[in-house]
């Protein structure tokens, strides 16, 4: 089991997800509309479209709704849950938890601990890593991690056609209980300055054509290789793989490389309906893939997080997931609410027009 | 802005908790202590599922102050399966004509437009169209 000197890391009881819910705001912005106003509609675009929060959304109030989905498919009281994390880059404060009102909300409160993450797209991976950390040590029944974003890119810039808004929450609990059992995880980190924000300012900088070699493809891969090494596994022993996803060519390029075919890609691949939603990116992608796998189906999840790093793990579909899974809304439930909004309608939402 | 108000009404808005009379059953929201079926004390803490269905409503196109950004918008009194009468916000509701009758489910929103850039954020229900009948 677990073992302190090995570079994979195993929890000393074993772990899994008891519940899981997605999130997708229902407003849609076609990348056709990012370039009509700002290239004259010439280029590709990198997706087909995204999603776009309604003006009484945020991050706090898509993770409620997520955390109440994972709560139905739990079916475990509230207060049994001992932490609360919601990992974003796009938290409603500066200074004040997202995850108090979270918890709060879902009545998790008072004898929790509470958190937010942040690690660019990876936030709500890292969180999940911490919460098989908290459950698998003893230290607690359950505990909640949360990946969430409202992400937003500068007028005109690449990041436009597809930061997006949408996420997922899991419960993390005992092995016996799961709906999918979590084996391992691997971290790969380094500082790289791909992509970062600054204090007060609104929107993101990136390194161009910097943020893919040496940050996605580098970090995603020397995660994957590693633990399909460590655990001793190859592609051929997943049913799906899930990968974060900036964009639809990135994932799909990167899983090939490490020897999937596009079969065991495409369930998890939301990207070009919804957009790149950052710390909800790879795990709503795994939520897709849970609303349809089937018992002992493995899974393997890789996020990408700049700045820069990917955890991996490998996750075990078990017989629960056939009674549980229909007790909450499927992320496609949330994907097919579907308003399409034009660039003007967006600039309004998302707050882009100046006041004062 | 009454902090100390938003932060008392917290359970109650964020998660339509009320109260149940322990004598006669009937369900309270908002939550009053005393029970307006039997008149006996009501205090014991009651989640409502969020489930209920439009008895009335109408759309505001002149805003109050702090709700400028989202006009226009639709208040509905909603009747809750367990039976009470609230007044809230409806949400999500895009090309979907409203009519009494219709089904709605809480969500927990962002209360007011955020136009003010220091102030606290309050949060609390909304319904919005059932998204899933099959779950209901
Ligand atoms: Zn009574």
């Amino acid at each position: 089991m677990s073992d302190p000197n090995s570079k994979l890391l195993t929890p000393q009881n074993p772990v899994g997800i008891v519940g899981y819910g997605a999130y997708v705001p229902r407003y849609r912005l076609p990348a056709s509309e990012v370039s009509r106003v700002w290239t004259d509609s010439m280029g590709a675009t990198p997706i087909k479209e995204k999603s776009v929060p309604g003006l009484d959304e945020d991050v706090a109030t898509m993770s409620i709704e997520a955390a109440r989905n994972a709560l139905l498919r739990a079916e475990i009281a509230p207060t049994e849950i001992r932490a609360v994390w919601v990992g974003s880059e796009s938290h409603p404060y500066a200074v004040k938890p997202t995850s108090t009102i979270v918890a709060e909300a879902i009545g998790a409160v008072p004898n929790t601990q509470a958190a937010d993450w942040e690690f660019a797209c990876k936030a709500g991976t890292e969180a999940m890593v911490a919460a098989m950390g908290l459950v698998g040590s003893g230290m607690a029944g359950y505990a909640m991690a949360i990946g969430m974003d409202t992400a937003q890119g500068r007028p005109g810039d690449a990041l436009e056609y597809t930061a997006a808004a949408g996420g997922a929450a899991f419960i993390i609990g005992p092995e016996d209980d799961s709906l999918a059992v979590i084996e391992s995880t691997y971290s790969f980190v380094t500082d790289t300055p791909d992509f970062w924000r600054r204090a007060y300012q609104k929107y993101p900088e990136h390194g161009h054509r910097f943020t893919g070699e040496p940050a996605y493809f580098k970090h995603i891969a020397s995660a994957g290789l590693a633990f399909l090494e460590m655990t001793e596994t190859t592609p051929e022993d997943y049913a799906y793989i899930v990968l974060h996803q900036p964009n639809a060519k990135f994932p799909q390029r990167a899983a090939a490389k490490l020897g999937f075919e596009p079969e065991q890609v495409k369930t998890g691949l939301l990207v070009s309906e919804i957009g790149n939603t950052y710390s909800g990116a790879a795990i709503i992608g795994l939520t897709a893939i849970l609303d349809e796998a089937q018992p002992e189906d493995k899974i393997l999840l890789i996020s990408f997080g700049s700045g820069a790093g990917s955890d991996a793990m490998a996750l075990r579909v078990t017989e629960s997931i056939e009674k549980r899974r229909h007790l909450a809304p499927k992320v496609r439930d949330y994907i097919s609410r579907r308003t399409e909004v034009d660039y003007a309608t967006y600039v309004r939402m998302r707050g882009k027009l100046v006041m004062k | 802005m009454d902090i100390p108000r938003h932060w008392r009404l917290r359970k109650q808005r964020y998660a339509l908790v009320g109260e149940v009379c322990d004598n006669c059953d009937a369900k309270l929201f908002p939550p009053r202590d005393i029970c307006p079926d039997c008149g006996e004390e009501a205090k014991t803490l009651y989640s409502f599922s969020g489930h209920g269905e439009v008895y009335s409503y109408t759309t505001v196109y002149d805003p109050p102050v702090g709700f400028e950004e989202s006009a226009p918008y639709t208040v509905a009194i909603v009747k809750l399966d367990e039976g009470p009468l609230v007044t809230a916000q409806l949400t999500d509701l895009e090309e979907k004509e409203v009519e009494i009758g219709m089904p709605v489910e809480m969500v927990t929103r962002k209360l007011r437009s955020a136009t003010d850039e220091r102030g606290m954020l309050v949060y609390g229900y909304k319904f919005r169209p059932i998204l899933n009948a099959s779950l209901v």
